[in-house]
């Protein structure tokens, strides 16, 4: 029961360390910061490197009133390929609902190894834009890119300068500029079926 | 200009805990700590308050600094969870015994046995009866809230009684959500300056704490105590008054919330932050014009027993969400308040009491609505369709000897 149809109901499905979480928090801060409510949280388990992990955010034109889980999401991301067959990414996906895939693959190739009907499959070679623009494999970025780039909620460009605010204290300029660019190659190599 | 941020509710928290500039806070990491303390800290290393942190060796010892500090004359605080809580037992009924005005916020998350470190209530509740003021809150906001209304709650000199805030384990703690923060000057000017009535280091008033007790006043002493519980209801409509005339707030700032409890046929009451869900519900019933209210406990000690009757009159069923156990008793402890609320009121409502989401077990809007549609059965049949029921509990799990 999703009364509150005006909100973007998404979760992220990674492995400990790929920075599932954080997406889920960064998509949330940069949504807020472009005038929206949100809600982040990851659904915690052991806590191990590698372990298959969830993390969800809420964005919403409104105030969210509740804090229940996220059944039934609008869009669900899949940080690593490998977790296809491991776990059930389109778990409570809608016919209308978005899914989207790390992973160098074609979207036709996605829906027939999955053998899935309905719903709409978008890949993205996440791992290739980061290992491109940072150097090692962190494909976090550039799914930040790919859902912004896919749902048009937010501004990619937009999302991108709240990285820089954001992240300037913490990181090195070369690594702050590296994940703008990986938001933003995302946006437009993500490849719809 | 109050400003919105993407807050945890242990950062939310954080937040009020810099604003209050706290003298004194004493903590120490037990597992399960929490980000709260850790965020305080990073205030405390950066500057952006005076508080004298004090790395402590165990939850028993940080709540004793913080008695030791507050006795002193400091305002001072601590925030534990779980294990740390059922730690510092022992001190807890020191500090409200020695009438010291500690505010500690506790994440509410499950007791050990086995091992959970997830959200429910078994941690507060076990400490209900030491003598605190326990407020919950149902959203990282009420959290950021309520911690800086309790400070001057404890503080009032009819009160000076310690105050738990309480907020729901990950599901408010670990959650990021938008939390308006008000600006540090009107907050400052709200929180006023601490001075303390009684303070060992007065040398020309001296007075003793932790003194020998026996029968001759040990009874007296402790009923003494009420005193400051039994004001403390004033002082928290008066606090929460004023709170929400200085910030135009929209949190709760009674003793509950009722919504939609004025023409209700059945109601749910519930605390913390299942409080959001169980209104979303209530609403879908009533655009369907169905008669259903719901009760969102703020003020759990004191327990508001006259306004929840008075709030129950009227209706014919009643179900209370508890997310603890009170074993061997008649369900969960706020089921018992409820009850013991309405003994000599007639009519009565058909009562029935839930228990959920212990250790984090999930709790849905459409487990909800399986409590109202059970309340519209038991209003039919004039009893309860269950009087203990377990939500969302696998099958076959059901104790067997409760229906």
């Amino acid at each position: 029961m999703n009364t509150e149809k005006h909100m973007l109901e998404i979760r992220w499905h990674g492995r400990g360390g790929q920075g599932a979480v954080t997406a889920s928090k960064m998509l949330a801060e940069s949504a807020m910061t472009l005038g929206k409510f949100i809600q982040a949280f990851p659904e915690y388990g052991s806590e191990r490197q590698g372990a298959p992990v969830k993390s969800f955010t809420r964005i919403s034109d409104q105030k969210i009133r509740y804090h229940s889980q996220v059944n039934t999401p609008d869009v669900v991301l899949v940080l690593d390929p490998t977790l296809l067959g491991v776990v059930d990414v389109t778990e409570g996906l809608g016919e209308d609902g978005i899914l989207i895939i790390n992973t160098p693959a074609q979207p036709a190739e996605i829906r027939k190894q999955l053998n899935l009907k309905g719903r709409k499959i978008f890949t993205v070679d996440a791992t290739g834009i980061s290992l491109r623009h940072l150097g090692k494999s962190i494909p976090n970025t550039p799914m930040v890119g790919a859902i912004v780039g896919i749902t048009k909620m937010l501004s990619a460009q937009a999302v991108a300068d709240d990285f820089r605010v954001k992240f300037k204290d913490k990181f090195r300029p070369e690594i702050v500029e590296g994940n703008v660019k990986c938001i933003m190659d995302a946006t437009t190599e993500v490849k719809s079926e | 200009m109050p400003e919105l941020l993407a807050l945890t509710g242990n950062d939310a928290v954080a937040y009020a805990m810099k604003q209050i500039n706290p003298d004194v806070v004493a903590a120490y990491p037990i597992t399960p700590q929490t980000s709260l303390m850790q965020k305080f800290a990073d205030y405390v290393a950066d500057g952006e308050v005076d508080t004298e942190l004090v790395l402590v060796e165990s939850e028993h010892s940080a709540m004793s600094a913080t008695l030791g500090s507050q006795a002193a004359g400091a305002r001072s605080m601590t925030a534990t969870s779980a294990c740390g809580l059922a730690l510092m037992w022992e001190i807890l009924g020191i500090t409200s015994a020695y009438r010291l005005p500690v505010v500690m916020p506790v994440v509410n998350r499950a007791l050990s046995g086995p091992i959970n470190i997830q959200g429910d209530h078994s941690d507060t509740m076990g400490a209900r009866d030491c003598g605190w003021i326990q407020i919950f809150s149902e959203n990282a906001q009420e959290a950021y809230e309520n911690t800086l209304q309790a400070i001057r709650i404890a503080e009032h000199p009819d009160v000076l009684t310690p105050i738990m805030v309480t907020l729901d384990g990950f599901i408010i703690s670990h959650g990021l959500e938008t939390v308006k923060v008000y600006d540090d000057a009107p907050v400052k000017k709200f929180l006023r300056d601490y001075q303390a009535r009684y303070t060992l280091l007065d040398p020309s008033k001296p007075l003793t704490l932790g003194a020998l007790d026996f029968s001759d006043y040990y009874f007296e002493h402790k009923v003494s105590q009420l005193q400051g519980m039994l004001k403390s209801p004033q002082v928290i409509l008066d606090v929460g008054k004023e709170f929400y005339k200085t910030f135009d707030g929209d949190c709760c700032y009674g003793f509950y919330e009722a919504h939609e409890m004025k023409d209700a046929e059945m109601a749910v009451i519930v605390l913390g932050s299942t409080a959001g869900a169980t209104r979303m519900v209530v609403d879908d019933l009533r655009s369907r014009g169905v008669a259903a209210g719901m009760i969102k406990i703020r003020s759990y000690r004191p327990f508001p027993y006259d306004e929840i009757a008075r709030e129950l009159a009227n209706v014919k069923a009643v179900a209370v969400l508890d997310r603890s156990i009170a074993y061997g008793a008649d369900g969960g402890p706020v089921h018992g308040d409820v009850r013991a609320a309405l003994y000599g009121k007639h009519p009565v409502p058909v009562m029935s009491n839930y228990i959920y989401g212990l250790g984090g077990k999930p709790i849905d809007m459409e487990h909800i609505m399986g409590v109202f549609d059970d309340l519209k059965e038991s209003i039919v049949k004039g009893h309860p369709k269950r009087r203990v029921g377990y939500i969302n509990l696998k099958e076959g799990n059901t104790p067997s000897l409760v229906g």
